[in-house]
């Protein structure tokens, strides 16, 4: 797939030169872009494809009452200049008050922006997300950025390809979360480097899109270029929802090709990972990166048994920034925080399935808990099933979307020293305020941790 | 972009693996709008101990390094989010090498834009550049772009791999945008063969 994707976006390729690639949807949002605006402005560039490019505000917008001001100068400058941008350049943006905001990697699909076989890029690492539809679909920095506004193109080598085949039926209560978790601590955080990983299998083929937004989004996790799943019959039956039919001479060509795309049986990958999907527990992370993982049924590992001097120093550090102690079960940590949202997991089925869990329960007196919406259409989704209700009700904070505490970019933070059950991403040092401390788990793990007061093993709290 | 050719400096010796962006450079310092004076928030909160005073260990505290222009660090450097903050900090601050055995991709594509050069080793080299960087006064190496080598006053020398078409960049310090817009005749005859 990766192939048939690159070969059909090479505008130009010579000997000892990278090939350049047409990209077919850029996605921007305030952080990363104002220097690449600057940048052309500087230069006297103009966009050449607004048509393509599409904008919203996520990472540092407050999560509280949209009416009020902005008090980050920072911030508000920051959104001024995207709102701003957007105007000269002549480029849709989803602004702090449509009803299309969100964050950007769960607007694109759920417009129906996101398509099978497209390249996608934007200014952020989780930007593999979209590889879930059959795209080929990485995260770029900001002179990229600029590269792409002002060309539609970037200059590339082609990636390695890598398969992860996962067979066999999860166990009730294992997540998408915990499956990506499961390989990401397997191939540890560069396993993935250099390659764009496609992830294959009957496991995979029986997640909905949500779950294989999931496993994508973290793929850069495992230092992958990027994630991407064939479509089939589930890509299509989603996008049928979101994208404007009317406009489509031929429905059936256009599905047809989309199934096209995906890797033929004989293909050849450079390298091959199989994993047993039986095998895989709900994981917690017990460390600062996503790779330091176990499954909930154990406990924190002891850095003398490590493989190499290097790991036992990492794993050392680690300890001590979590403030653990080896041996002691996962089981037996309380928790402070708990926060529910991020790109990984804060569509409609993450809210969906903590809600399930807290349904007529109560949030532990000793845990202040939140949860992000990831889109205002997820936001008024849930609302209109009730599940803010629910939420609310077990001592939830019901928020408006964005990134919010999964990078702590907007007033949403950890205190020093605090303990966070997660559902996003990343568990680096500071990465939810400076001297918090992160476990990355699902949403269901993170709703039974918030009942508890610790972590929980999610298969004894599903009906 | 500053061509870059050769460059001899002083080497810096962060031995920690898996360092990521938010270490480099923490977010709280992305809400500005403009590409330079990230240097003082570099490695932010690994510079301060718990109490927001400077550690006086941390290798950029050190007086030692005070002068130093060669990053050396462990393996996978440079992981997690996109931000080109991070180069633009290490910039910033002075650096104009990072070596490594391995880097991040986003990273490694975000240096090379910004003129800042990733240079990989095997791991045992950079080991031994960490341990000398420590026991030396100040230990000092030569990177040479044109040659592909790296060396050491004492006649240490290891050469390097990077793409062709990087080092020439970089060599040039080359507008990749106006690269890229020197190939427009294709960019269009793609456009009408695809939009047509």
């Amino acid at each position: 797939m990766l192939d048939k994707i690159w070969d059909r976006h090479t505008v130009h390729t010579q000997i000892d030169r990278p090939d350049l690639i047409y990209i077919d949807l850029h996605l921007l949002h305030e952080v990363t872009s104002p220097q690449a605006f600057e940048g052309l402005r500087i230069a006297k560039r103009h966009v050449r494809r607004p048509d393509l490019t599409f904008a919203t505000v996520d990472h540092n917008l407050p999560t509280t009452d949209r009416s009020l001001p902005i008090h980050d100068d920072l911030a508000r400058n920051q959104i001024a200049a995207l709102q701003k941008n957007a105007r000269d350049f002549g480029i849709t943006l989803y602004d702090v008050d449509s009803e299309k905001q969100g964050i950007v990697h769960v607007i694109g699909p759920e417009l129906g922006l996101t398509q099978p076989g497209m390249t996608i890029v934007c200014g952020d690492s989780h930007t593999s997300t979209h590889g879930a539809f059959g795209a080929l679909a990485f995260g770029i920095g900001t002179s990229q950025v600029e590269h792409v506004l002002a060309t539609q193109c970037l200059p590339m080598d082609k990636p390695k390809s890598m398969q992860i085949k996962l067979s066999g039926k999860l166990s009730k209560g294992v997540t998408a979360k915990d499956v990506i978790l499961g390989i990401i601590s397997r191939i540890g955080v560069d396993g993935g480097s250099g390659h764009v990983i496609e992830y294959t299998g009957e496991t995979i083929k029986a997640f909905s899109m949500e779950e294989r937004m999931t496993i994508c989004n973290m793929s850069i996790e495992a230092g992958a270029r990027a994630g991407m799943i064939s479509p089939d019959a589930t890509t299509i039956s989603y996008l049928m929802n979101k994208i404007p039919l009317e406009d489509i001479e031929d429905v059936k060509s256009l599905t047809d090709s989309w199934l096209d795309l995906a890797s033929d049986k004989e293909c050849q990958f450079d390298s091959v990972i199989e994993i047993d999907a039986r095998s895989l527990e709900p994981c917690v992370t017990w460390g600062t990166n996503p790779e330091m993982s176990i499954p909930i049924t154990e406990s924190i590992p002891n850095p003398e048994k490590a493989t190499s001097q290097e790991a036992k120093q990492a794993m050392q550090r680690a300890l001590s920034y979590m403030d653990l102690q080896p041996g002691v079960p996962i089981q037996n940590i309380s928790i402070d925080r708990v926060f529910i949202g991020s790109c990984t997991n804060s569509r409609l089925s993450d809210l969906q399935a903590a809600a399930a869990i807290l349904k007529g329960n109560k949030v532990n007196e000793n845990v202040k808990a939140m949860v992000v919406p990831g889109s205002t259409a997820v936001k008024k989704e849930a609302e209109e099933l009730g599940l803010d209700k629910i939420f609310v009700d077990a001592g939830f904070e019901w928020r408006e979307s964005g990134c919010s505490m999964c990078l702590g970019m907007n007033p949403d933070i950890l205190n020093p020293g605090e303990r966070c059950a997660s559902t996003s991403n990343r568990n680096f040092e500071g990465r939810q305020g400076k001297g918090g401390r992160t476990h990355l788990v699902s949403p269901e793990t993170a709703a039974g941790a918030a009942i508890a007061g610790h972590f929980v093993d999610a298969r004894e709290w599903i009906d | 972009m500053k061509p870059f050719t050769s460059h001899e400096g002083q080497v810096v010796p962060l031995d920690r693996v898996d360092v990521d962006t938010d270490q480099i450079i923490p977010k709280q310092f992305l809400k500005r709008i403009e590409r330079t004076g990230y240097g003082q928030f570099l490695f932010h909160d690994w510079r301060r101990k718990e109490d927001g005073t400077p550690d006086p260990t941390f290798c950029l505290n050190r007086k030692k390094f005070k002068n130093g222009s060669i990053l050396v660090a462990g393996k996978n450097f440079g992981c997690g989010s996109s931000r080109e903050h991070a180069p633009w900090a290490l910039i910033d601050h002075g650096f104009r090498v990072v070596i490594s055995s391995s880097f991040a991709d986003i990273f490694k594509t975000n240096c090379y834009e910004n003129g800042l050069l990733p240079v990989e080793l095997p791991e045992n080299q950079t080991a031994r550049l960490l341990t000398l960087a420590e026991e030396h006064k100040a230990f000092k190496v030569t990177v040479d772009l044109v040659a592909k080598k790296i060396s050491d006053r004492q006649g240490w020398e290891e050469d390097f791999e990077i793409d062709p078409f990087v080092r020439d960049s970089l060599m040039e310090g080359l507008d990749r945008i106006s690269h890229t817009m020197s190939l427009e005749e294709h960019i269009k005859n793609y456009e009408n063969q695809l939009f047509l």
